[in-house]
């Protein structure tokens, strides 16, 4: 951290543009949450650029004091990654939604994070298209009954942490908007993280999805429901810490601790595994009956390299090998003849 | 029908001709693209004027011998200006039936006609459904024809390098470029350079087509097949040091010299597209220049992540053709509201949908002046020869940064392939493009305005105290912030037009070529120039009162283009689609502007425009011109 960059506050990064979520909504927390954390990783201001698609969630760049750009409907990380092509050493925030991200933003969602370029892609998942009034989107339910799908939806729902480990995605995780101090947490994790990192929160929408994640967020229900991977620790959740998640065969199975069964028989969480089954088990877990959801990081890759330094590198290759590129031979290469 | 025994026998007479045609077609394996090139390149070394017009299908490979498979290669290189590739062909070098089939209508009578005897079997000609062979059915009577058998010859002559049959045979091409060498007196030194270079690690290869083309060469020089053969002498161009230049290649340099006279990084987002690719082809290989090349995942993210970059402070620009454009749209409409600076190439093809990729038309003009949602203008440049390109790519770029819009160039296929022999301009006469990034906390807005050119301020992300929001809301004016009031949305959509059309203070007044005023005016736009000129040139030959405006600038258009109407009887407006820029003239200006329209994937001959121009200026003296008059 240099020491010329000013002691910044939480302050330091709201705007004077009133916040025009709905009352109640999650958003308002995640924004809080990042505003928080933002002056803790000692970089200047004017590095931040926050950009967004479309959606409730991509108002989100109005109301964070750096760089914004609320571009178009899907297109944020391509737009990022432009940004981040050009100007490797900006501190480039995507956010985004379940639609924005998953449906119309898709590709360019999987392709930014195979590239592993360099950005944090913040995916808030209410599991529904609240800016359009309540229409399903791709992480709602199956059987989803909502304004479009009144008689249920026919259409699976992706699961955004497989699609991002599927991707090749270098840092996974999830939090949640109510657990304040885990999401401010996982969001330093992000920060730290060189490559690509993809943040799936969720969200709830109290207007046209409400309660979608209460069956985990519900305090008596959380030590139940949810399972918080921390890097080097066994796999251990329930009220009274008395459940835990082990291997079997190829597949997890939830034990009771206790009788026979101790922490060293668990699984314990390497969010640097290698081999991409791994996080694919974690990532699917929670569709498992008696199994909770897990939350934190579930992979964090450090050595791959980043795109925009791949890219910078080549043009300084290239240069050093056949030396800066004058315009006037390019001009003249080739064959050419003179008129007198 | 001529053929090599009735050669005459005396040495060839050698006579000076002012210009030639010579189109090589063959299977789109058959090598004819190269032997197009090389021929062209040798023609243009020797100081020769030239056009050139490949011509090839969309399939890679089409099935060997069919119709749908034959490429070909014109070029039209003369002593003299040389404004089209040609209308009709003096020699045509045909590979096999499918490919005599589809070119031996452009042959002049009396033409020269090599043909590959070797592939008019029964099999090839059923290929080509020929139901008689040519070569005997005196269907060619009207041409001089010289039957070669190219495979066995050039097998002969390969036959000590140990090549397999398949390796000899694909040395034909060569043969046939030898005799083309030989028929027009050129050395082959040129193509010897040119083989050593492109088989550097397989030198047997090198050698092998060699053979063949000195070979072809020797062949003409020993059985005399021809009686006769020409020389053109070096074209008098204006001094200086000249290449030959596609529009692709002009356009990739043009902005690199743009960026390095910006001061700024050249960023290309692209998404592979025929007839546009090879601009990232090109562009790619020029790291050292500093140019970043991003092969993004779709036509989308290709024109976002070139947004994302111009926002960052990078000259940033897309290619794309036809339906790459209109996935581009939205993002367009992006940049318009955003106001940043970003250059989109179209190189039009034949559309709609998937069309013809390979063949041209100049049928995105409407996309490009109104295909986005609401209010969104966009200036639009294009250029008229291939090496006008260059000049384009600076042009589009200053515009762009001066005025922080978004400019769309429309190219088109004929351009992109099409080569020219191009003066290479003193850099250092080329101006500087003046750059401005706000630095100064103290009275910055990010849509404060300049008032002359109504730009506003680029403020790039890293800068101290300049940090703000942009998006694709509506904002305030001067502030920029989200803002849905009525009268602060007009005010701003007037502001965005304004705009476009202050660039009309920066675009030349046009002066028509040919007759200043007359009976007839013709306004053409992109790759039509070289036709039309040839037909302006013909057409005031034989008497007639023309002029000729080539408009570079189609938004906005030039401010004296109304008053340089009037001062003509008739428009005629000769386009590549059903009427465009017809439609835009006769909207703006109310002018009776007469389209003269062929949507054919080929470009305009100079005879079709030439009987057009006959037709309108025939019928009846008084002519329906502006406002009826």
């Amino acid at each position: 951290m240099s020491a010329t960059v000013p002691v910044l506050t939480k302050k330091d990064f709201q705007t004077d543009q009133e916040v025009r979520w709905c009352p109640g909504c999650g958003d308002y927390a995640i924004l809080s949450a990042v505003q928080s954390v933002f002056p803790e990783l000692g970089i200047p201001r004017e590095k931040f650029v926050v950009v967004s698609g479309i959606g409730c969630s991509s108002r989100f760049p109005y109301y964070m004091n750096t760089f914004g750009f609320h571009t178009i409907h899907g297109r944020a990380p391509a737009v990022a990654t432009g940004i981040k092509v050009a100007h490797p050493e900006l501190e480039v925030w995507v956010a985004t939604g379940d639609g924005d991200s998953l449906s119309i933003g898709g590709n360019h969602t999987i392709h930014m994070l195979r590239r592993n370029v360099g950005i944090k892609v913040l995916m808030f998942n209410n599991r529904i298209y609240g800016l359009t009034k309540g229409q399903y989107s791709p992480t709602s339910e199956f059987g989803k009954k909502t304004k479009s799908t009144p008689f249920g939806s026919g259409a699976r729902p992706f699961n955004p942490l497989a699609l991002a480990i599927g991707a090749e995605t270098t840092f996974v995780a999830r939090s949640v908007d109510v657990m304040q101090q885990h999401l401010k947490e996982t969001l330093k994790k992000a920060a730290a993280h060189k490559g690509a990192a993809y943040i799936e929160i969720l969200q709830n929408c109290n207007i046209f999805n409400d309660g979608a994640w209460q069956y985990l967020t519900e305090k008596d229900a959380r030590s139940e429901h949810i399972v918080q991977l921390e890097h080097g620790k066994p796999l251990i959740f329930g009220k009274n810490r008395d459940k835990g998640i082990r291997m079997n065969g190829l597949d997890l199975e939830v034990v009771q601790l206790g009788s026979g069964v101790s922490e060293h028989d668990l699984l314990i969480h390497d969010e640097q595994y290698r081999n991409p089954a791994y996080a694919f088990l974690l990532a699917k877990m929670e569709e498992m009956p008696g199994f909770p959801t897990p939350i934190g990081v579930l992979r964090s890759w450090n050595d791959v390299p980043r795109f925009e330094d791949i890219m910078a590198n080549q043009v300084k290759d290239v240069v050093a090998k056949r030396g800066a590129g004058d315009i006037d031979k390019l001009l003249r290469s080739g064959d050419t003849w003179e008129v007198r | 029908m001529a053929t090599i025994t009735d050669a005459v026998e005396s040495k060839p007479k050698r006579q000076v001709i002012e210009r030639a045609v010579v189109r090589f077609c063959g299977d789109s394996g058959d090598g004819m693209q190269i032997s197009g090139s090389q021929f062209t390149n040798t023609v243009a070394l020797y100081g020769n004027d030239l056009a050139t017009f490949p011509d090839f299908p969309a399939e890679i490979r089409a099935p060997a011998g069919t119709l749908p498979g034959v490429s070909g290669f014109q070029v039209q290189f003369s002593s003299s200006d040389v404004y089209t590739p040609g209308d009709a062909v003096d020699v045509l070098v045909a590979m096999n039936p499918a490919a005599l089939k589809m070119n031996i209508k452009d042959l002049k009578k009396n033409g020269i006609l090599i043909v590959n005897s070797d592939s008019f079997g029964e099999n090839d000609l059923r290929k080509a459904h020929q139901a008689t062979n040519p070569l005997e059915d005196h269907s060619l009577d009207a041409y001089r024809v010289f039957p070669v058998q190219l495979e066995r010859l050039t097998q002969t002559a390969l036959e000590e390098l140990g090549l397999d049959a398949k390796s000899m045979n694909r040395c034909k091409n060569f043969f046939a470029l030898g005799m083309c060498y030989w028929l027009y007196n050129r050395s082959m030194d040129h193509t010897y350079r040119w083989l050593d270079d492109k088989f550097k690690n397989k030198p047997l290869l090198a050698e092998a087509n060699k053979r063949a083309m000195k070979a072809g060469y020797s062949y003409c020089e020993a059985t005399e097949a021809f009686q006769v053969s020409y020389e053109i002498p070096p074209a008098k161009l204006a001094p200086g040091v000249y290449r030959n230049l596609s529009g692709n290649q002009a356009l990739a340099m043009g902005f690199v010299v743009a960026a390095q006279k910006a001061g700024l990084q050249l960023f290309l987002g692209s998404y592979p597209i025929t007839p546009a690719s090879d601009i990232l082809h090109e562009l790619s290989g020029y790291k050292n220049f500093g140019v970043l090349t991003f092969q993004a995942e779709d036509e989308i993210a290709a024109i976002t992540s070139a947004i994302g970059a111009a926002y960052s402070g990078a000259l940033a620009m897309t290619t794309t053709s036809g339906p790459g454009m209109a996935l581009k749209t939205e993002a367009m409409g992006l940049a318009v509201a955003v106001e940043l600076p970003i250059v989109v190439c179209d190189i039009q093809r034949g559309g709609p949908s998937t069309g013809l990729p390979t063949k041209t038309e100049q049928a995105d003009l409407l996309q490009a002046m109104f295909g986005r949602n609401s209010e969104a203008p966009i200036p639009i440049l294009a250029p008229s020869t291939p090496g006008d390109c260059f000049w384009i790519a600076l042009e589009a770029s200053r515009i762009a940064l001066k005025y922080m819009v978004p400019v769309i160039v429309l190219s088109d296929g004929y351009l992109a392939n099409g080569a020219e022999p191009w003066r290479i301009p003193n850099l250092a006469e080329i101006p500087q493009i003046p750059v401005h990034f706000v630095t100064d906390p103290q009275g910055f807005l990010p849509y404060k305005r300049d008032p002359q050119t109504l730009a506003r301020p680029w403020a790039i992300p890293g800068t101290p105290g300049l940090e703000h929001r942009i998006g694709g809301l509506e904002k305030q004016d001067v502030t920029g912030n989200v803002n849905y009031e009525p009268l602060n949305h007009e005010k701003m959509v007037r502001l965005r037009a304004a705009k476009v059309e202050a660039i009309g203070q920066d675009v030349p007044d046009v002066v028509p070529a040919g007759d200043p005023d007359g009976d007839l005016l013709i306004i053409g736009w992109g790759s039509t120039y070289g036709s039309i000129t040839a037909a302006l040139k013909a057409q005031r030959a034989a008497g007639h009162r023309i002029g000729h405006v080539h408009l570079r600038y189609l938004n906005p258009l030039p401010r004296n283009l109304g008053q340089v109407m009037e001062r003509y009887s008739k428009v005629l407006v000769p386009e590549m689609n059903m009427g465009q820029l017809s439609m835009i003239l006769r909207a703006k200006y109310l002018v009776d502007a007469e389209g003269y329209n062929k949507i054919q994937g080929q470009p305009f001959k100079q005879a079709e425009l030439e009987a057009k121009i006959e037709e309108v200026l025939n019928y009846g003296a008084v002519g329906a011109g502006r406002n009826g008059r």
